[in-house]
């Protein structure tokens, strides 16, 4: 399986990229649209920052994403990588997200609790059975690192009009929030699944023999 | 619910796992790589490498130990002692690292701190605080000792970590020199302090003896995670025992983990 970890700038790919091998893939880590275009699947991490996103617009990964997900490529975002799916983020108001879920990321508000929100917390899978969490219990506990949150009203609207929930798991901190999206070929997580023990593992093998149904 | 963590310390010094009591005393206690391995297998939320000899062959064979450890470690791992640079926190991000953490370093220069965190994160960025209370002083008073424990600074930790914070400090890892392999308890009125002062998660460490003085740090110390050495070395106890146990108190952890 060639899967393109897409290198953006934007902090450490070190973990994500030993995971993903030790399920077996073969990696190329690039920030060329060519490579993005050529792959099986398609993972963005990110521990940065939402405007260290701007690169991959200026570098033409933006295009090449969304035109490998019109194809049908698998693609996941990983925590920056997830919120660069909606149409953008307070973190960073003038850059754009890619847009294809409906929704933007807000900061957690000051309160009793800290901000960020840092650790393992529980997160509950939607009743339809998401193909992320196949193999998995309803609650399973997983590695967060983040200020920024994509809301519980993630919505992606179909070629016929309808418009559909993309949260396919959810958890709270200060208040509920999404912990993952998932809709056909386009799966993204708050979480760190590179740093969740066996369930991050699961996930992101989940994801590497995902098959359209 | 967020749950509270434990962290698995691992004192390292040529390659070795060690541990001290109040830093002096240093005991062998295994092979890095097989220790971290086994404590994650056993429930540890997360891993952390102290390198506690930080010459430079004790370096490369830190570097090698974080290696062979990050190959089989798929929870959050923290690496430090003796980062003096951020090209030297890039070799440990590169061999396998998810966090640094720096001490003596950044209290020798404050900037290092977001040096490394505008290149790997803020999240990557643990600083680690060794402080002392001071004798008929308020807790808030309690003083930072850099280089290991042997140098006082005249700062206040609670006034360093909201000064390290500012800087982008990810994390704080406070440990109590007062308590530190004492098997007592953990300082739990200088972690609150110390908590209390900051947004960004306190790590209680220094003084673990029994799960009650888990149960105390995080209530009473508001403490956000709490580390622990030589208590799971030895079979005293493992961490998922430690968690149950815990979890009979009522402290939200990850189980079954």
């Amino acid at each position: 399986m060639r899967v393109a970890v897409i290198d953006y700038q934007a902090g450490n790919l070190a973990s994500v990229v030993k995971a993903l091998r030790h399920l077996g893939a073969e990696i190329t880590v690039t920030e060329r649209p060519a490579e993005v275009a050529a792959a099986e699947r398609i993972v963005l991490p990110g521990v940065g920052h939402f405007s260290a996103t701007r690169r991959l617009d200026e570098t033409g990964i933006t295009v090449a994403v969304r035109d490998a997900i019109a194809r049908g490529t698998p693609f996941l975002g990983i925590c920056v990588g997830m919120q660069w799916l909606l149409e953008g983020s307070a973190e960073a108001p003038n850059q754009p997200g890619l847009g294809h879920f409906m929704g933007r990321c807000e900061r957690f508000p000051e309160g009793k609790l800290k901000v960020p929100h840092v650790g393992w917390n529980s997160i509950e899978t939607n009743i339809v059975g998401p193909a992320m969490f196949r193999g998995l219990k309803r609650i399973e506990y997983v590695y967060f690192t983040h200020s920024y949150f994509a809301p519980i009203t993630i919505f992606v609207r179909e070629a016929d009009g309808e418009w559909h929930s993309a949260v396919s798991a959810d958890t709270e901190y200060i208040q509920p929030f999404a912990a993952a999206l998932e809709w056909g070929n386009v799966f993204g997580v708050q979480f760190h699944p590179e740093k969740s023990g066996e369930t991050g593992l699961r996930v992101l093998r989940n994801f590497l023999e995902w098959r359209p149904c | 619910m967020l749950t509270k963590r434990i962290i698995a310390c691992l004192d390292v010094r040529s390659g070795r796992v060690v541990k001290g009591v109040r830093f002096v005393d240093l005991i062998d206690a295994g092979d890095p790589a097989e220790l971290a391995a086994r404590h994650a297998a056993a429930g540890a939320d997360e891993i952390v490498f102290l390198d506690i000899t930080a010459t430079h062959e004790g370096r490369a064979t830190l570097i090698d130990a974080v290696r062979r450890a990050a190959r089989q470690l798929f929870v959050p791992f923290t690496v430090g002692g003796g980062i003096r640079t951020a090209g030297e926190a890039a070799a440990i991000f590169d061999a396998g690292a998810d966090k640094i953490s720096i001490n003596s370093a950044a209290l020798a220069r404050s900037e290092l701190i977001g040096e490394i965190g505008a290149t790997f994160g803020a999240q990557a960025v643990v600083l680690a605080i060794d402080a002392r209370r001071v004798p008929d002083r308020p807790i808030s008073e309690a003083e930072v000792f850099a280089a290991g424990g042997r140098k006082r600074t005249g700062r206040r930790a609670v006034e360093w970590a909201r000064e390290a914070e500012s800087r982008g400090a990810g994390e704080i890892l406070l440990t109590s020199m007062d308590s530190d392999g004492t098997r007592a308890g953990f300082d739990c009125e200088l972690t609150a302090a110390v908590s209390e002062a900051v947004q960004i998660p306190v790590i209680a460490s220094g003084g673990a003896g029994n799960a009650q003085h888990f149960t105390q740090v995080f209530r009473e110390g508001k403490a956000d995670a709490a580390l622990a050495a030589s208590i799971f070395h030895f079979g005293i106890h493992d961490v998922r025992a430690l968690k149950e146990e815990l979890q009979r108190d009522g402290i939200p952890v990850r189980l079954p983990c």
